[in-house]
């Protein structure tokens, strides 16, 4: 993303043909885009957080949240401290320097701090350092929460947040040095807006090796394969996460813009913004109607999947001119995330939350979607996500098998039946309901 | 003394306590059950996969009745719960020997008048 912007930047300092905003100006209001923007996906770990708390059982509640609020402040200290610098600082093409650890401000923007004369120099940069740094971090937050949910009731506590820190330290930001970073990827072309593969498809290519090594909850799925659906606890909870997602979006997709110093900015930002909201509507109304055409009933949970699918779908490419396809793309996205729901159950991979469906599937039907109807070369798109693919399968299941045989990666099923809650925290999210 | 027992709807409860109130039965106790008679369970469906659910929410009343109030107190709850659809559950009767109002300790059909 950084890359992008010094593109644009370079493209309109270079090429105005209207009262050129002052520099200090587009500074300030770059600056603003990446910390409100930031905000609002940082607002996203608690959308997932609820999501994730619907879905689950009343005895796996505290056990979820503990992982949601513990992965988040993770992905802050090791993206701090590695993550950042791995994937933007001094990036050939397959991965950035440790010269960026302990990311702080520049040199020149202290000296600004300490009363130097350097605004000019300062505004030249476009944006603050901190808040691309921020905007960055929340970006890395999101990929490991998609894990989250797809793993929950059964991965041990410690070793998930084990496995968090080698996503948000590593293998997240090797695939961003590829992309945003500047690497062979970004060379060739791979166009990923805000990350429907670089976030979306890298944390649910994770979330489904989770899913395979740990096996499926007790209960689940029967030797005569027939499927005991285990039904999430709260839907309220559930719907809340997902409209908080929905909010959050559009700092995830309309941030990623990456500038709003000009009229051209700020109003590919509105474009964005439409697009990434009319995406998520096509998502929930195709499996709303999908539902209730196999199903012969709506099924509530599909359409919260629908709502994700269409967010994720759209994330590649929110930036088309024609609203109208966003719909399109949202909707296919929906479609495909529903048929993935089935499909995942006939393979027996237990995805608690519909993570991968909604995350991958969708993430790596708009990355395509871009070749399709965006300005991306689609075989260039296809490379980026099979790249993704041969990129985070194998990392993260070395990681997974390391951690199952070492400390161990499920909880027994004496535990698991307790509950996590009671196996491994100090207490039940609703002690006075028994 | 009887026990009378019957197994209604849930959402017959409400019905059920008018119609003991207006016959002038003084006490009911309701608890939440589950069970299966003749209408067996159904099927429901959670993310695309059907399953069977197959103990149904039910509603157990409890009334003390004094003998010669019996027919009477069977036929109020039956009105008041009977839909005429499969489901409509069950009315035993128990023979209870004897009963006690715990604050003033009198027994029998006192107890419960």
């Amino acid at each position: 993303m950084k890359f992008t912007l010094f593109l644009i930047s370079a493209l309109f300092v270079s090429n105005v043909s209207y009262a050129a905003v002052d520099p200090e100006v587009a500074y300030i209001f770059n600056t603003f885009l990446f910390i409100f923007s930031g905000i609002l996906v940082m607002f996203m770990a608690l959308g997932f957080a609820m999501l994730e708390a619907g879905f689950v059982r009343k005895k796996n509640t505290s056990a979820i949240l503990l992982k949601n609020i513990a992965l988040y402040s993770i992905a802050g200290i090791s993206f701090y401290l590695v993550g950042y610098s791995l994937m933007y600082v001094d990036v050939g093409s397959y991965i950035g320097s440790l010269g960026g650890m302990f990311y702080n401000p520049t040199v020149d923007e202290l000296a600004l701090l300490d009363g130097a004369d350097n605004v000019a120099a300062i505004a030249d940069t476009g944006y603050s350092a901190p808040s691309d740094w921020f905007f960055q971090m929340v970006f890395c937050a999101t990929a490991v929460s998609i894990v989250s949910g797809a793993c929950a009731e059964r991965i041990k506590v410690w070793p998930f947040l084990i496995f968090a820190v080698i996503m948000t330290g590593l293998i997240y930001p090797i695939f961003g040095a590829w992309t945003w970073g500047g690497g062979w990827l970004a060379e060739m072309g791979f166009s990923d807006f805000a990350g429907s593969t670089i976030v979306h498809s890298v944390g649910g290519w994770a979330a489904l090796v989770g899913c395979i090594i740990l096996g499926a909850r007790k209960g689940k799925y029967a030797a005569d394969g027939s499927v005991t659906p285990i039904a999430g606890a709260n839907m309220p909870l559930a719907t809340l996460g997902t409209f908080i997602l929905w909010f959050g979006w559009f700092g995830f997709n309309g941030g990623s813009q990456l500038a709003m110093g000009s009229a051209f900015d700020v109003l590919a930002i509105s474009i964005v913004v439409v697009n990434t909201n009319l995406a998520a509507c096509g998502g929930v109304v195709v499996a709303v109607i999908l539902s209730q055409i196999m199903f012969k009933k709506i099924d509530l949970t599909i359409a919260l999947n629908g709502a994700i699918a269409g967010l994720v779908a759209i994330t590649a490419g929110p930036d088309l001119q024609n609203h109208f396809t966003s719909i399109v793309v949202g909707g296919i996205g929906g479609a495909l995330t529903t048929f993935a729901i089935l499909l995942l159950d006939k393979l027996k991979i237990d995805d608690v939350v519909g993570a991968i469906p909604a995350h991958l599937v969708a993430g790596i039907w708009g990355t395509l979607a871009v070749g399709i109807f965006g300005g991306g070369d689609f075989f260039v798109q296809l490379t980026g996500v099979l790249a993704a693919a041969i990129l985070v399968v194998p990392l993260s299941a070395i990681f997974f098998y390391i951690l199952k045989g070492t400390v161990g990666l499920r909880v027994s099923e004496e535990e698991e039946a307790m509950g996590l809650d009671k196996a491994e925290l100090t207490g039940e999210a609703y002690p006075e309901f028994k | 003394m009887k026990l009378v027992t019957a197994i209604i709807k849930p959402d017959k409860v409400e019905a059920l306590r008018k119609s003991l109130t207006g016959i002038d039965i003084q006490g009911l106790t309701i608890l939440e059950a589950k069970g299966y008679g003749r209408q067996k369970g159904h099927t429901e469906m959670y993310r695309g996969a059907e399953y069977e659910v197959h103990f149904l929410p039910k509603s157990r009343a409890e009334v003390l009745v004094d003998d010669k109030d019996l027919e009477k107190v069977i036929t109020t709850i039956s009105e008041a719960v009977k839909t005429g659809k499969i489901g409509d559950g069950k009315i035993f009767i128990t023979e209870v020997s004897d009963i006690i109002r715990i604050r003033t300790g009198e027994r029998g059909a006192e107890a419960i008048s």
